[in-house]
């Protein structure tokens, strides 16, 4: 089992190096047509296909499918009960710390391994035929691959070290594919966003390991998780207070979390890095990195079990990150950027499952969300594909009887998504639902309400999405709509197994993800305080509220269908009644305005200031410029030496004898 | 009263200090300043001369007689550079002479 | 006692010359009390023993490269005057530094000692029963042969110096050129004209 352990973590990696190395070398080689031809359409709709060699393409995707395979196999022989750690190597020791490179395999990491790999071989077929027409087709799925190899060592590993490596491989992955197209400032300029938010919670994750390393002395999974209960609320001073350990720790942890998981107040990066690559959406910031948040707070269990403050904050974060993007994809206009609210709110919903202790209901909201929003993301591709372009969802409309088959599987990811009855997100989003009412705390039941409501908006945006695209009169051009055309089968065919997903994977599975042998199936992945008996009592939920959220997405469906079906005048006039309201909104609150007044402004500012003031002035008027400065002034003073006079020279020669027989009067003697 | 090196050595230190003296007072004179050099060049060769003595090594002797070579060469040369340029300034005064300023 | 009193004789005269030549306002008198400087050197040269030295100091200085001097003072038309008025400036600096020297000097002159195997390190050691002019004669063209050529080769060089820097061509005075008129040909002088009758010459 170790090979194929280590096949699956290092197969994309050699992908991304031959792809990255070899790959765009030949590619650029081959492909050196004058670039205009490259992106002729051809009056049909189809773009040309770049006529460099293909293989680099298809090795990495050959690749994919493989791990794919392998870490479905994987997944049923950790199910059965294994675990495995895998020693790659010693990664290093200096002093106390001790971090080796290790392959920790439980059914956390095998869950994690299914979706990435899955999701991962899903888009790269998907994305065969998207970037067909691009120049730079190797260095997309180096990227790709690089992706994945960095998040396969997110998910494997054994010490935080290590899943410090992971977060930050799957940081720069994430900035090189949202800014892939480069040559867009937007792109670049989201790119940025991303990475800069990101640092803001990798600032906290990182003390958070200080922390871990100096309250533990240890880094490596297995000894902090059993050296936890120990330290269970023991105190530090700091400032002045007594604070909990494992509550900083956990929180500091957390911070990250918020970060590389978009919540509440980091959440905006998100929404900008649809300037990348759809399949790029679809992979990283919907189904995987994204989740690696989620999969950090359960991977901390034993912690989080010992720190209840630090559960009621990641609740309430949750919760309000749930209801706040839900909030704001009603009114976005971008089909993406609905699709990205509604996973940032998504992810809201499996936090709120981590902090009430319903772990096994968090990675099953992952697993099973993980399927239908890379559908709905790659089904928006196709859409946009064949729109050539348009993201505008006011421009759409009436697109059904020309893209049937995309219109089918938005179908199944909304449907999926919204918790109708029976698909992947009735299951676990349900079960999250369920857990907050179930909780009986407060932040439980803020959390309850507030998932409720956003289980409403969930359900109205997405049919509104389904409604604004497919249905009703179209507002697309006549010689656009003439083009709109399904996409081929190498980006259709991808698309049936995220549907399979979407449609069966609740019902596979919830009865190992949540069910009664939930404990059996989880085994020491997950670890749960003594008293936590979250599942029990979600089965003594009352009827109305495990109906609310399945009624709420009824509602949902019957508003959007009144709103953008039956009289689409209404929401014109709604906005224009409540017209603070739907800015509000559409401006997403105004948190990029917000951040802009308080930190970016304020950090412009400051690095004027230091490069003006502190670089231009102290450093280079003392440093440089200023030596060179007062050199010039020493040599003009010296140069005035040399007047030109046979005398001072002959004066300064004897000066300078009778200089130097003193000195050796004096030394000499 | 024997009259040992001491005594040439301490002449000498005298006449080269007149020399340098006699620089920086005539710094406009260049033909008393070329004098002045030629007494310094005596104080020196004196002391040769006088060692070589105290010694009973002919090599101060032989060295002596290669600074009184030079020195005449650059009186020689010293005289004949006043002379083309008193030809062409019409005077010798040192102040006018800053042409070497670069 | 003798030879005392002729070292202090000519310590004292060379020193009060030497004090004349850079104080005095004429150059010409500057020039004549080198040339007493230069005597007196000389005596001293004797007395210590390099007589040929002594010699040499007279004739190739006092003979030559003084007598040299007091040609181009006179022959150069300098106001001494405004060349002496600044003297009294730059007197106390030039005090100062040279009596700083010269005591120095003596100081260092009046605490020394020869190093214990000073004599070993003679290069050419003074042979006995030899006249000074024969012994430096021996020493000079055998081991300083190479040293001896390079001072003729400077002394060449600064005749030819001083003859380019001080020779001068000038426009309008018409001189004689031989080596042009040695070589003149008949031909070149004349031409035989034939005149004929009741025309004259018309060039």
């Amino acid at each position: 089992m170790n090979t194929v352990f280590l096949t699956i973590v290092f197969l994309p990696l050699l992908g991304a190096l031959i792809a990255g190395l070899a790959g765009t070398a030949v590619f650029r080689y081959a492909g050196s047509a004058p670039p205009a031809v490259e992106h002729a359409d051809d009056g049909e709709g189809h773009h040309h296909a770049h006529d460099g060699p293909r293989w680099p393409m298809l090795l990495t995707t050959g690749l994919l499918i493989v791990i794919a395979v392998l870490s479905w196999y994987a997944f049923f022989d950790v199910a059965a009960g294994h675990t495995y750690r895998v020693v790659v190597a010693e990664w290093l020791r200096s002093g106390r710390l001790v971090a080796p490179w290790a392959l920790r395999i439980d059914m956390l990491s095998a869950v994690m391994l299914v979706v990435v790999t899955t999701v991962s071989a899903v888009v790269h077929v998907y994305s065969l035929g998207y970037m067909s027409h691009d120049p730079h087709q190797p260095r997309f799925f180096a990227y790709l691959s690089f992706f994945t190899f960095a998040m396969l060592m997110l998910v494997t590993s054994d010490n935080l070290l290590q899943m410090f490596f992971g977060w930050e491989g799957v940081g720069l992955a994430s900035y090189l594919l949202i800014g892939f197209w480069y040559t867009r400032p937007a792109a670049n300029a989201a790119a940025i966003k991303a990475f800069v938010v990101n640092r803001v919670g990798d600032f906290g994750f990182a003390l958070g390991i200080f922390a871990t390393f100096a309250v533990f002395g240890s880094i490596e999974f297995t000894a902090i998780f059993e050296a936890a209960p120990a330290m269970a609320g023991k105190t530090f001073p700091f400032l002045g207070g007594e604070h909990d350990i494992l509550t900083t720790i956990c929180l500091l942890l957390f911070m990250g979390a918020m970060g590389k998981s978009a919540q509440f107040l980091l959440h905006t990066w998100l929404p900008d890095a649809m300037e990348g690559p759809t399949p790029v959406s679809a992979l990283i910031h919907a189904a995987t990195m994204v989740t690696a948040g989620v999969f950090l707070v359960a991977r901390f269990s034993p912690f989080y079990e010992l720190a209840p403050a630090a559960q009621n904050v990641v609740i309430l974060i949750g919760a309000i990150t749930a209801f706040f993007a839900a909030t704001v994809g009603l009114v976005q206009r971008d089909i993406k950027r609905v699709i990205a609210y509604s996973t940032c709110s998504q992810l809201g919903y499996m936090f709120v499952a981590m902090g009430v202790g319903a772990y096994g209901v968090g990675m099953f909201h992952l697993f099973t969300h993980a399927f239908f929003k890379a559908l709905l993301f790659l089904g928006a591709g196709s859409v946009i594909h064949a729109m050539s372009d348009e993201q505008d969802m006011f421009r759409m409309g009436g697109l059904f009887p020309y893209l049937k088959k995309t219109w089918f599987f938005m179908l199944v990811g909304t449907l999926a998504l919204t918790g109708f009855p029976f698909t992947a997100g009735y299951f676990s989003k349900d079960a999250i639902i369920e857990a907050a009412f179930a909780a009986h705390s407060q932040p439980g039941m803020f959390a309850f309400w507030m998932l409720v409501i956003a289980a409403l908006f969930t359900s109205f945006y997405s049919w509104r999405l389904m409604f604004l695209t497919f249905h009703g009169k179209s507002r697309v051009s006549r010689e656009t709509l003439a083009r709109v055309h399904d996409s081929p089968p190498v980006m259709i065919l991808p698309l049936y197994v995220l549907a399979a997903g979407a449609l069966f994977a609740g019902v596979l599975f919830a009865g190992k993800f949540i069910g009664a042998s939930e404990a059996v199936f989880w085994g020491k992945a997950i670890y749960r305080g003594p008293h936590n008996e979250i599942l029990h009592l979600m089965h003594e939920t009352p009827a109305w509220a495990k109906y609310a959220a399945t009624v709420m997405m009824a509602a949902g469906f019957a508003t959007a269908w009144l709103f953008y079906i039956a009289s689409p005048a209404i929401p014109e006039k709604l906005a224009e009644i409540f017209r603070p309201l739907y800015l509000f909104l559409y401006n997403k609150w105004y948190f990029d305005e917000l951040y802009e007044r308080i930190f970016v402004r304020p950090a412009f500012w400051l690095g004027r200031l230091l490069w003006k003031g502190g670089d231009g002035k102290v450093i280079d008027g003392f440093g440089p410029n200023g030596v060179a400065a007062r050199v010039l002034d020493v040599t003009a003073w010296a140069s005035r030496l040399q007047t030109g006079y046979l005398n001072h020279y002959a004066f300064a020669m004897l000066l300078g004898l009778a200089a130097l027989v003193t000195y050796l009067m004096m030394m000499g003697g | 009263m024997i009259i040992g090196v001491e005594h040439y050595l301490t002449v000498a230190a005298i006449l080269f200090a007149i020399g340098v003296f006699g620089i920086i007072v005539n710094r406009k004179n260049v033909i008393v300043i070329l004098m002045s050099v030629e007494l310094m060049l005596l104080a020196v060769n004196l002391n040769l001369v006088a060692f070589s003595g105290h010694l009973g090594d002919l090599v101060g002797q032989i060295f002596t007689m290669l600074i009184l070579t030079v020195a005449a060469a650059e009186a020689a040369i010293g005289l004949a550079i006043l002379v083309a340029y008193y030809r062409n300034r019409r005077s010798i005064s040192v102040d006018d002479i800053n042409s070497l300023k670069g | 006692m003798t030879v005392a009193l002729f070292f202090y004789m000519f310590a004292a005269f060379l020193l009060i010359s030497a004090l004349l030549v850079v104080s005095v306002r004429n150059p010409v008198h500057a020039a004549l009390f080198l040339i007493l400087a230069f005597f007196n050197g000389s005596g001293l040269f004797l007395l210590a023993g390099a007589e040929f030295l002594s010699m040499l100091l007279l004739i190739v200085y006092v003979g030559a490269v003084m007598v040299l001097f007091l040609f181009v003072v006179m022959m150069l038309d300098i106001d001494t005057s405004e060349l002496r008025a600044s003297m009294a400036t730059y007197l106390p600096t030039g005090l100062a530094v040279s009596l700083v020297l010269v005591a120095e000097l003596i100081m260092v002159f009046s605490a020394w000692i020869s190093a214990p195997d000073a004599l070993k390190l003679r290069a050419a050691p003074m042979p006995a029963g030899v006249s000074n002019t024969e012994a430096l004669g021996r020493v000079l063209y055998t081991n300083y042969v190479y040293y001896f050529e390079m001072a003729g080769l400077i002394l060449l060089v600064a005749m030819i110096g001083a003859i380019v820097l001080s020779l001068h061509h000038r426009k309008d005075v018409r001189r004689q050129k031989p080596a042009e008129q040695s070589a003149r040909r008949r031909k070149e002088a004349s031409k035989l004209v034939d005149v004929k009758p009741g025309e004259g010459l018309s060039s």
